[in-house]
Protein backbone atom coordinates (compact mmCIF):
# COMPACT_ATOMS: atom_id res chain seq x y z
CA UNK A 1 0.00 0.00 0.00
CA UNK A 2 2.77 1.98 0.97
CA UNK A 3 4.68 1.70 -2.32
CA UNK A 4 1.57 2.52 -4.31
CA UNK A 5 1.36 5.56 -2.47
CA UNK A 6 4.77 6.42 -2.84
CA UNK A 7 4.54 5.70 -7.17
CA UNK A 8 1.09 7.89 -6.94
CA UNK A 9 3.17 11.07 -5.22
CA UNK A 10 5.97 10.60 -7.37
CA UNK A 11 3.80 10.22 -10.61
CA UNK A 12 1.83 13.31 -9.80
CA UNK A 13 5.12 15.49 -8.89
CA UNK A 14 6.75 14.61 -12.26
CA UNK A 15 3.44 15.59 -14.03
CA UNK A 16 3.22 18.66 -12.06
CA UNK A 17 6.71 19.23 -13.21
CA UNK A 18 6.60 18.66 -16.46
CA UNK A 19 3.24 21.04 -17.01
CA UNK A 20 5.08 24.07 -15.22
CA UNK A 21 8.19 23.29 -17.41
CA UNK A 22 6.46 23.43 -20.32
CA UNK A 23 4.14 26.51 -19.42
CA UNK A 24 7.41 28.27 -18.52
CA UNK A 25 8.66 27.23 -22.02
CA UNK A 26 6.08 28.39 -23.96
CA UNK A 27 5.59 31.58 -22.62
CA UNK A 28 9.14 32.51 -22.42
CA UNK A 29 9.14 31.81 -26.07
CA UNK A 30 5.77 33.83 -26.54
CA UNK A 31 7.40 36.79 -24.80
CA UNK A 32 10.32 36.51 -27.43
CA UNK A 33 8.50 36.63 -30.61
CA UNK A 34 7.23 40.25 -31.78
CA UNK A 35 3.63 40.54 -32.73
CA UNK A 36 3.91 41.23 -36.49
CA UNK A 37 0.66 43.14 -36.71
CA UNK A 38 0.91 44.97 -33.22
CA UNK A 39 2.35 48.03 -31.94
CA UNK A 40 5.61 46.92 -29.87
CA UNK A 41 4.19 43.50 -28.57
CA UNK A 42 5.13 40.31 -27.92
CA UNK A 43 2.66 37.34 -28.55
CA UNK A 44 2.69 36.98 -25.28
CA UNK A 45 0.78 40.47 -24.61
CA UNK A 46 -1.17 40.20 -27.88
CA UNK A 47 -4.74 38.97 -28.65
CA UNK A 48 -4.62 39.57 -32.22
CA UNK A 49 -5.14 36.70 -34.66
CA UNK A 50 -1.98 36.36 -35.92
CA UNK A 51 -0.65 35.81 -32.13
CA UNK A 52 -3.25 33.39 -31.58
CA UNK A 53 -2.15 31.68 -34.19
CA UNK A 54 1.56 31.94 -33.55
CA UNK A 55 0.96 31.04 -29.92
CA UNK A 56 -0.63 27.77 -31.32
CA UNK A 57 2.17 26.73 -33.81
CA UNK A 58 4.94 27.29 -30.94
CA UNK A 59 2.55 24.76 -28.67
CA UNK A 60 2.30 22.33 -31.98
CA UNK A 61 6.40 22.86 -32.42
CA UNK A 62 7.28 22.11 -28.31
CA UNK A 63 4.83 19.11 -28.59
CA UNK A 64 6.97 17.61 -31.69
CA UNK A 65 9.56 18.10 -29.45
CA UNK A 66 11.83 21.28 -30.69
CA UNK A 67 13.88 22.69 -28.39
CA UNK A 68 13.28 26.67 -28.30
CA UNK A 69 16.17 27.41 -30.44
CA UNK A 70 14.74 25.30 -33.21
CA UNK A 71 11.51 27.09 -33.00
CA UNK A 72 12.86 30.68 -33.07
CA UNK A 73 14.94 29.47 -36.30
CA UNK A 74 11.91 28.54 -37.66
CA UNK A 75 9.99 31.45 -37.05
CA UNK A 76 12.85 33.43 -38.33
CA UNK A 77 13.13 31.62 -41.59
CA UNK A 78 9.37 32.23 -42.11
CA UNK A 79 9.50 35.94 -40.74
CA UNK A 80 12.88 37.09 -40.80
CA UNK A 81 14.90 37.79 -37.48
CA UNK A 82 12.70 40.73 -36.97
CA UNK A 83 9.95 38.51 -35.57
CA UNK A 84 12.67 37.71 -32.51
CA UNK A 85 12.85 40.36 -29.54
CA UNK A 86 16.26 39.20 -28.81
CA UNK A 87 17.89 38.72 -32.66
CA UNK A 88 20.82 35.75 -33.09
CA UNK A 89 24.50 36.94 -33.54
CA UNK A 90 25.35 36.64 -37.18
CA UNK A 91 27.31 38.48 -40.19
CA UNK A 92 24.41 41.29 -40.58
CA UNK A 93 24.34 42.26 -37.15
CA UNK A 94 27.63 41.83 -35.66
CA UNK A 95 28.39 45.40 -35.81
CA UNK A 96 25.10 46.10 -34.05
CA UNK A 97 26.44 43.87 -31.03
CA UNK A 98 29.79 44.46 -30.93
CA UNK A 99 29.68 48.60 -31.71
CA UNK A 100 29.04 49.01 -28.13
CA UNK A 101 32.33 46.90 -27.04
CA UNK A 102 34.19 49.05 -29.81
CA UNK A 103 33.12 52.53 -28.62
CA UNK A 104 33.92 51.39 -25.01
CA UNK A 105 37.28 50.24 -26.05
CA UNK A 106 38.23 53.53 -27.63
CA UNK A 107 36.54 55.73 -25.27
CA UNK A 108 38.97 53.74 -22.91
CA UNK A 109 42.00 54.26 -25.12
CA UNK A 110 41.17 57.86 -25.24
CA UNK A 111 40.91 58.18 -21.87
CA UNK A 112 44.55 56.66 -20.84
CA UNK A 113 46.14 58.57 -23.85
CA UNK A 114 44.66 61.99 -21.99
CA UNK A 115 45.89 60.78 -18.38
CA UNK A 116 49.20 60.20 -20.01
CA UNK A 117 49.03 63.71 -21.40
CA UNK A 118 48.45 65.34 -18.64
CA UNK A 119 50.84 63.52 -16.38
CA UNK A 120 53.27 64.60 -18.79
CA UNK A 121 52.15 68.33 -18.26
CA UNK A 122 53.03 68.38 -14.71
CA UNK B 1 49.37 59.85 -31.86
CA UNK B 2 47.03 62.83 -31.54
CA UNK B 3 46.53 62.08 -35.50
CA UNK B 4 45.41 59.46 -34.98
CA UNK B 5 42.75 60.12 -32.34
CA UNK B 6 41.80 62.72 -35.07
CA UNK B 7 41.46 60.00 -37.75
CA UNK B 8 39.72 57.56 -35.78
CA UNK B 9 37.29 59.80 -34.27
CA UNK B 10 36.79 61.36 -37.60
CA UNK B 11 36.19 57.81 -39.58
CA UNK B 12 33.64 56.89 -35.98
CA UNK B 13 31.58 60.31 -36.51
CA UNK B 14 31.54 59.28 -40.36
CA UNK B 15 30.29 55.87 -39.83
CA UNK B 16 27.75 56.79 -37.74
CA UNK B 17 26.57 59.26 -39.81
CA UNK B 18 26.73 56.73 -42.94
CA UNK B 19 24.79 54.50 -40.57
CA UNK B 20 21.90 56.95 -39.92
CA UNK B 21 21.78 57.77 -43.61
CA UNK B 22 21.21 54.58 -44.81
CA UNK B 23 18.89 53.97 -42.36
CA UNK B 24 16.62 56.91 -42.88
CA UNK B 25 16.73 56.04 -46.52
CA UNK B 26 15.33 52.73 -46.16
CA UNK B 27 11.82 51.55 -45.99
CA UNK B 28 10.89 51.08 -42.46
CA UNK B 29 7.23 48.52 -43.54
CA UNK B 30 8.18 45.20 -42.97
CA UNK B 31 7.16 42.75 -44.96
CA UNK B 32 8.54 38.75 -45.96
CA UNK B 33 9.83 39.53 -49.24
CA UNK B 34 13.10 38.01 -48.58
CA UNK B 35 11.13 34.92 -49.25
CA UNK B 36 11.09 35.48 -52.93
CA UNK B 37 14.45 33.37 -54.50
CA UNK B 38 13.19 30.49 -51.52
CA UNK B 39 12.28 27.11 -52.08
CA UNK B 40 8.34 27.04 -51.54
CA UNK B 41 7.88 24.97 -47.83
CA UNK B 42 6.24 21.48 -47.75
CA UNK B 43 3.08 22.00 -49.00
CA UNK B 44 0.07 19.63 -47.28
CA UNK B 45 -3.16 21.78 -47.59
CA UNK B 46 -6.78 19.93 -47.14
CA UNK B 47 -9.18 20.45 -49.99
CA UNK B 48 -12.20 22.98 -49.40
CA UNK B 49 -14.34 20.44 -51.07
CA UNK B 50 -13.24 16.93 -50.67
CA UNK B 51 -11.23 14.86 -48.28
CA UNK B 52 -8.26 15.31 -50.89
CA UNK B 53 -4.56 16.46 -50.08
CA UNK B 54 -2.80 18.95 -52.02
CA UNK B 55 1.00 18.46 -51.72
CA UNK B 56 4.19 19.96 -53.66
CA UNK B 57 3.48 17.07 -56.34
CA UNK B 58 0.19 18.68 -57.43
CA UNK B 59 1.80 21.73 -58.82
CA UNK B 60 5.03 20.48 -60.02
CA UNK B 61 3.59 19.74 -63.27
CA UNK B 62 2.33 23.65 -63.86
CA UNK B 63 4.49 26.55 -65.09
CA UNK B 64 3.37 28.86 -62.70
CA UNK B 65 1.08 28.54 -59.51
CA UNK B 66 -0.08 31.24 -57.70
CA UNK B 67 -1.11 30.98 -54.04
CA UNK B 68 -3.77 33.04 -53.10
CA UNK B 69 -4.24 33.27 -49.21
CA UNK B 70 -8.04 34.68 -49.14
CA UNK B 71 -11.51 34.98 -46.89
CA UNK B 72 -14.98 35.37 -47.55
CA UNK B 73 -14.76 38.25 -44.61
CA UNK B 74 -11.69 40.19 -45.84
CA UNK B 75 -12.58 42.86 -47.47
CA UNK B 76 -9.37 43.92 -49.39
CA UNK B 77 -9.62 40.13 -50.69
CA UNK B 78 -13.01 41.47 -52.65
CA UNK B 79 -11.14 43.95 -54.48
CA UNK B 80 -8.50 41.77 -55.58
CA UNK B 81 -10.95 39.44 -57.10
CA UNK B 82 -11.25 40.85 -60.61
CA UNK B 83 -7.59 40.66 -61.31
CA UNK B 84 -7.61 36.86 -59.83
CA UNK B 85 -10.30 36.52 -62.50
CA UNK B 86 -8.12 38.22 -64.99
CA UNK B 87 -5.32 36.17 -64.33
CA UNK B 88 -7.35 32.81 -63.78
CA UNK B 89 -7.87 33.45 -68.15
CA UNK B 90 -4.24 33.06 -68.85
CA UNK B 91 -3.02 29.22 -69.36
CA UNK B 92 0.36 29.18 -68.32
CA UNK B 93 -0.86 30.11 -65.10
CA UNK B 94 -3.08 28.12 -62.17
CA UNK B 95 -4.24 29.53 -59.26
CA UNK B 96 -4.07 27.70 -55.31
CA UNK B 97 -6.83 29.80 -53.08
CA UNK B 98 -6.30 29.05 -49.70
CA UNK B 99 -9.25 30.18 -47.65
CA UNK B 100 -8.14 31.27 -44.60
CA UNK B 101 -9.64 30.77 -41.39
CA UNK B 102 -13.28 30.83 -42.95
CA UNK B 103 -16.14 28.81 -42.94
CA UNK B 104 -16.89 26.86 -45.64
CA UNK B 105 -20.37 27.96 -46.72
CA UNK B 106 -19.17 31.46 -46.79
CA UNK B 107 -16.53 30.87 -48.75
CA UNK B 108 -18.58 28.76 -51.51
CA UNK B 109 -20.99 32.00 -51.13
CA UNK B 110 -18.14 34.58 -51.75
CA UNK B 111 -17.23 32.45 -55.16
CA UNK B 112 -20.84 32.00 -56.22
CA UNK B 113 -21.29 35.62 -55.80
CA UNK B 114 -17.75 36.89 -57.58
CA UNK B 115 -16.57 34.21 -59.92
CA UNK B 116 -14.04 31.30 -59.15
CA UNK B 117 -10.73 31.72 -60.78
CA UNK B 118 -8.84 29.02 -58.61
CA UNK B 119 -7.99 26.01 -60.16
CA UNK B 120 -7.69 24.18 -56.60
CA UNK B 121 -9.29 25.56 -53.56
CA UNK B 122 -7.57 24.40 -50.34
CA UNK B 123 -8.31 25.46 -46.59
CA UNK B 124 -6.63 26.42 -43.76
CA UNK B 125 -8.94 26.58 -41.18
CA UNK B 126 -6.92 27.80 -38.14
CA UNK B 127 -4.20 29.66 -39.88
CA UNK B 128 -1.44 27.53 -38.82
CA UNK B 129 -0.80 26.65 -42.60
CA UNK B 130 -0.20 30.18 -43.18
CA UNK B 131 3.13 30.37 -41.12
CA UNK B 132 4.75 27.89 -43.41
CA UNK B 133 4.33 30.21 -46.31
CA UNK B 134 5.34 33.74 -43.89
CA UNK B 135 1.85 35.20 -44.31
CA UNK B 136 0.93 37.88 -41.63
CA UNK B 137 -2.22 38.66 -43.08
CA UNK B 138 -5.06 38.45 -45.90
CA UNK B 139 -4.73 38.64 -48.58
CA UNK B 140 -1.45 37.63 -49.51
CA UNK B 141 -0.27 36.02 -52.61
CA UNK B 142 3.02 33.84 -53.66
CA UNK B 143 4.14 32.90 -57.25
CA UNK B 144 6.18 29.98 -57.47
CA UNK B 145 7.58 27.96 -60.68
CA UNK B 146 7.41 24.63 -62.05
CA UNK B 147 10.78 23.91 -59.47
CA UNK B 148 8.38 25.70 -56.36
CA UNK B 149 10.93 28.71 -56.40
CA UNK B 150 8.98 31.30 -54.98
CA UNK B 151 9.29 34.10 -58.01
CA UNK B 152 7.24 36.94 -56.37
CA UNK B 153 5.76 37.68 -53.14
CA UNK B 154 2.29 39.94 -53.24
CA UNK B 155 1.45 41.58 -49.56
CA UNK B 156 -1.79 43.12 -49.78
CA UNK B 157 -4.70 42.99 -52.38
CA UNK B 158 -3.28 42.32 -56.01
CA UNK B 159 -3.99 45.56 -58.07
CA UNK B 160 -3.13 46.17 -61.93
CA UNK B 161 0.33 46.84 -61.74
CA UNK B 162 0.75 43.67 -60.11
CA UNK B 163 -1.23 41.57 -62.95
CA UNK B 164 0.94 42.84 -65.23
CA UNK B 165 4.11 42.33 -63.68
CA UNK B 166 2.96 38.81 -62.89
CA UNK B 167 1.84 37.91 -66.91
CA UNK B 168 5.31 39.60 -67.67
CA UNK B 169 7.35 37.10 -65.75
CA UNK B 170 4.66 34.59 -67.08
CA UNK B 171 5.56 35.63 -70.58
CA UNK B 172 9.41 35.74 -70.22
Amino acid sequence: MKIKLLCLVIFFNFSVYATSNEILNESQIHKNLRCLVCQGQSIADSNSDFAQTLKMVVKDLIKQGKTEDEIYNFLSEKYGDWILYKPKFNYENFLLWSFPYLVLVFGGFIIVFLIKRRQKKT
Amino acid sequence: MQRIIKLITVSLLVFILGIFYLSLNRSSNYDTKFLVGNKLADIELKSLQSKEFFTNDDFKNNKYTLLNFWASWCAPCRVEHPYLMMLSKNKDIKILGINFKDKKINALKFLEELGNPYDYLAKDNNGKQSVNFGIYGIPESILIDSKLNIIKKIIGPLNEKDVKEIKEIIKS
